[in-house]
């Protein structure tokens, strides 16, 4: 039974996910936004934000032992990767670890912030090899907020599905112009005659 | 061991295999381009997702 046992183990030992969330750890806020499988970024994104977290409460607490403090708490969670300098987009040294970035950059960045550092975004192309899901995992950037306009409701994961799944019903509140709702009705009838032929399924 | 007694007529296989169907991917169609899009995912088109987020670049061609 694995009650009680939650997250992914991703077919590795500990040390092989520790080591696999430290690369991906430096990865991702060397580039700020990488593309890997879903199940890894939702493992990542915790291991992330715990240790932005920490770096902004060195960061706000302006007392340089407790800053010391959260430096060694933070190098303790990434190890070796810690030390990493950090290239930019052109491959060229930045001069900045790994380290540095996370407390000079981010924790300034997420000061206002009460988490939530990162953004997944599932894509529709599979992995060549194993047809594994794949999707984006990004660091806000500073001042971000919510994309949820005036068509959805405020909740995250809402507007997209939202709009679309009761085209039947055209009377969906959040079709946001006349070209997006008369757009959904031709889909309609596709999607009812291609509904149709599963009558009963037992098996997918 | 255990062996068939009477060999399976069609219409037994055909009954049998009356539930081996695909069913169709659940799609929604993207409202910025009207391409289908999978539930929760950005649309492969375009690149929006939730409204007026273009994520990745589009891919033009193909
Ligand atoms: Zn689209």
């Amino acid at each position: 039974m694995r009650h009680r046992n939650a997250g992914r183990t991703l077919s590795r030992s500990a040390s092989h996910r520790l080591a696999l969330f430290r690369n991906l750890t430096r990865a991702l806020v060397e580039h700020e936004r990488i593309t890997t499988t879903v199940p890894k970024a939702k493992e990542l994104r915790p291991f992330v934000e715990r240790i932005i977290t920490i770096a902004k409460r060195g960061v706000a607490s302006g007392d340089p032992i407790k800053t010391l403090h959260a430096r060694r708490l933070v190098i303790a969670r990434l190890g070796p990767v810690a030390k990493v300098e950090l290239l930019d987009v052109k491959g060229e040294p930045t001069g900045k670890t790994l380290l540095k970035k996370i407390f000079d950059d981010l924790a300034i960045r997420y000061a206002d912030r009460p988490g939530g550092y990162t953004r997944i975004l599932k894509l529709h192309k599979r992995r060549l090899g194993d047809a594994g899901p794949t999707a984006i995992i990004e660091l806000l950037k500073q001042g971000e907020v919510k994309a949820a306009k005036r068509s959805a409701a405020p909740a995250t994961t809402a507007p997209t599905p939202r709009p679309e799944p009761k085209p039947e019903s055209a009377a969906t509140p959040p079709s946001e112009s006349p070209e997006a709702s008369a757009s959904t009705n031709s889909p309609t009838g596709q999607e009812a005659a291609a509904s149709e032929p599963k009558s009963n399924e037992s098996q997918s | 061991m255990a062996v068939p007694k009477r060999r399976t007529s069609r219409a037994r296989q055909g009954n049998r295999r009356s539930h081996h169907h695909v069913t169709p991917p659940q799609v929604q169609y993207c409202p910025q381009c009207n391409e289908p899009v999978l539930p929760h995912g950005v649309c492969p088109n375009c690149g929006y997702y939730q409204g007026r987020e273009a994520v990745p670049v589009k891919t033009e061609g193909k």
